[in-house]
């Protein structure tokens, strides 16, 4: 396989996703010309309001809830700290207990260690081998002192989609409230807040054809949180900050744009199977997460004695842009923590690899991927001392 | 995070990728649960000079290229010479590993040494160096240096 290959297959969507041209479009008005500051009482204010709740009313509308219950924010990360953070802050000296999962994205999982530091309870629920979470350990945690159940609704690692209604069920029995971090599952699967049964969901625009650094937040009415960012007053007084505008027309449009093209994700969960399948026929791999219960694009194999970041560079020098585990730990050396929460031994969850497809890709980018990884597994097995076939 | 070209260099083209199998001093150092191992083969000869040496690794890029580097640094070098060989002109020679990754170009000079104290060992020499004991995670080459 030739290595200065000029192709590029972009298979890392879980970490970003290119910006869509009709995305771009959609912006492109709001930064030429209506420029407003929608808290003016001006035409130019007026005119930039309409924009906002207009872009409000379209992203309520592909959510499954009222335009008045999205709350724009800067990233998913925001909304994550925000709905935590705040139902912690409101419920504290009442109920001091957080239960989240195990194979929280970061953004979760370190907002939970710093309320933990603060005093807050935490739990972390366990999953099966699948990733899916232990609901009977769920129940017997949740009690009359949580605030919050916080579960993430598809996992960014290994695409596992967990039962949320269920989860929402559990929670609300015992009087707590039930958020679901949707960033990975917003643009690739339906997600309707009111059918999920949650208080709070958080989405972040870039997963999903918008830009980087606007996200949401849906906050059902009538559940109070405390305010993260104080200030002006803006979006109903609970999230201060002049409106990013241009990304908030962004993320609508990209909304939109996703449930039209939700039939085509079949079409993605059909190259995710094959690729799967071309994967582990290679020998000493295994398929992390869900065989069916994943998200349609995310592909996640371990393969025995090599190493996931050498496979990554490989692949990128192939024209394959992938990924160890999650983009957030590749500055880390440690194991991922999901995989190691599937039980997955250390020394294999060092060697996994995560594809995460799009509409973008064809059946021709998903066979030289297997091929390619192939090639890469094998160059690398040669020269591991630990591989018992040299 | 980036790899200088050097690093990318002896990632994608390693030098010395194999096995001795009559070496003269065989050493492996790291563990799978960290991420990284390395197996260092030297064939030494009667005047004391490293005439070849084969290493293959399992790890990521800078554990690959760090072993590379190692193995081009002390190969026709003398015992003596090869005992000198830092963790630091490992980096140097690859011109510079992100600060993450400095673990590696520790485990390679360990390994190198490693080798080495094999080779002492079949021998019946005894050994003027001490070998590190934990030879595995990267938080504790970190305080060591
Ligand atoms: C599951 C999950 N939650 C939260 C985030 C954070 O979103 P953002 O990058 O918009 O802060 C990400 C993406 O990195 C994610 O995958």
């Amino acid at each position: 396989m030739q290595e200065n290959n000029k192709r590029r297959i972009y298979a890392d969507n879980a970490a970003t996703t290119p910006v869509l041209p009709e995305v771009v479009e959609a912006m492109l008005p709001i930064f030429y010309d209506n420029w407003g500051n929608p808290s003016s009482l001006h035409e130019e204010g007026r005119r930039a309001a309409r924009t906002l709740e207009t872009a409000r009313a379209t992203a309520a509308g592909v959510l499954g809830c009222q335009p008045e219950e999205l709350y724009f924010t800067s990233c998913g990360t925001e909304s994550d700290n925000w709905a935590i953070k705040g139902a912690a802050y409101a419920a504290k000296g009442r109920r001091n207990k957080i239960i989240t999962s195990k194979i929280e994205h970061h953004a979760v999982l370190s907002t939970c260690e710093a309320l933990e530091k603060e005093g807050f309870e935490v739990k972390y629920i366990g999953v099966d081998q699948d990733g899916l979470l232990d609901l009977d350990e769920l129940r017997r945690e949740v009690d009359d002192k949580t605030a919050i159940v916080a579960i993430i609704l598809a996992n960014n690692e290994i695409g596992t989609i967990q039962p949320i209604s269920e989860i929402a069920e559990i929670a609300h029995k015992a009087g707590a409230l039930c958020f679901t971090d949707a960033v990975q599952a917003v643009g690739s699967i339906p997600v309707d807040a009111k059918e999920l049964g949650v208080d709070m969901l958080s989405l972040s625009g870039h997963k999903f054809g918008a830009p980087k650094g606007i996200g949401a937040l849906y906050i059902k009415k009538g559940v109070r949180i405390k305010n993260l960012i104080d200030g002006g007053g803006h979006e109903r007084g609970r999230r201060s900050g002049t409106e990013n505008l241009p990304y908030i027309v962004g993320l609508a449009r990209a909304l939109e744009i996703a449930q039209e093209r939700m039939g085509d994700m079949r079409r993605v969960a059909a190259l995710r199977d094959r690729l799967i399948e071309g994967l582990l026929s290679i020998p000493h791999s295994r398929l992390n997460g869900h065989p069916t219960k994943r998200l349609p694009g995310n592909v996640n194999v371990s393969f025995e004695y090599v190493e996931g970041e050498s496979m990554v560079l490989w692949l990128d020098k192939m024209g394959i842009a992938a990924s160890t585990g999650s983009a957030c730990s590749s500055k880390s050396l440690d194991p991922s923590h999901v995989l190691l929460a599937i039980g997955l031994p250390v020394e294999m969850a060092h060697g996994s690899l995560r594809f995460s497809l799009s509409h973008a890709n064809t059946e021709e980018d998903v066979e030289y991927i297997i091929a390619a990884t192939r090639e890469v597994v094998e160059k690398l097995r040669r020269m591991s001392p630990i591989y018992p076939g040299a | 995070m980036v790899y200088s070209e050097k690093v990318m260099d002896h990632f994608m083209n390693p030098r010395n990728v194999g096995e001795i199998p009559d070496a003269d001093g065989v050493g492996t150092v790291g563990n799978p649960k960290c991420g990284d191992i390395m197996k260092m083969f030297i064939k030494v000869n009667d005047k004391g000079i490293i005439e070849d040496v084969k290493f293959k690794t399992f790890g990521c890029g800078a554990a690959i290229a760090t072993s590379s580097m190692a193995t081009e640094l002390v190969k026709g070098k003398s015992i003596e010479e090869a005992l000198k060989l830092t963790n630091a002109a490992v980096v140097e020679a690859l011109e510079g590993l992100p600060p993450v990754k400095i673990h590696c170009s520790v485990l390679a000079e360990e390994a190198i040494k490693a080798a080495i104290a094999d080779y002492y060992k079949r021998r019946g020499i005894e050994m003027n160096f001490t070998l590190s004991e934990h030879s595995c995670c990267e938080r504790e080459c970190d305080r060591k240096k």
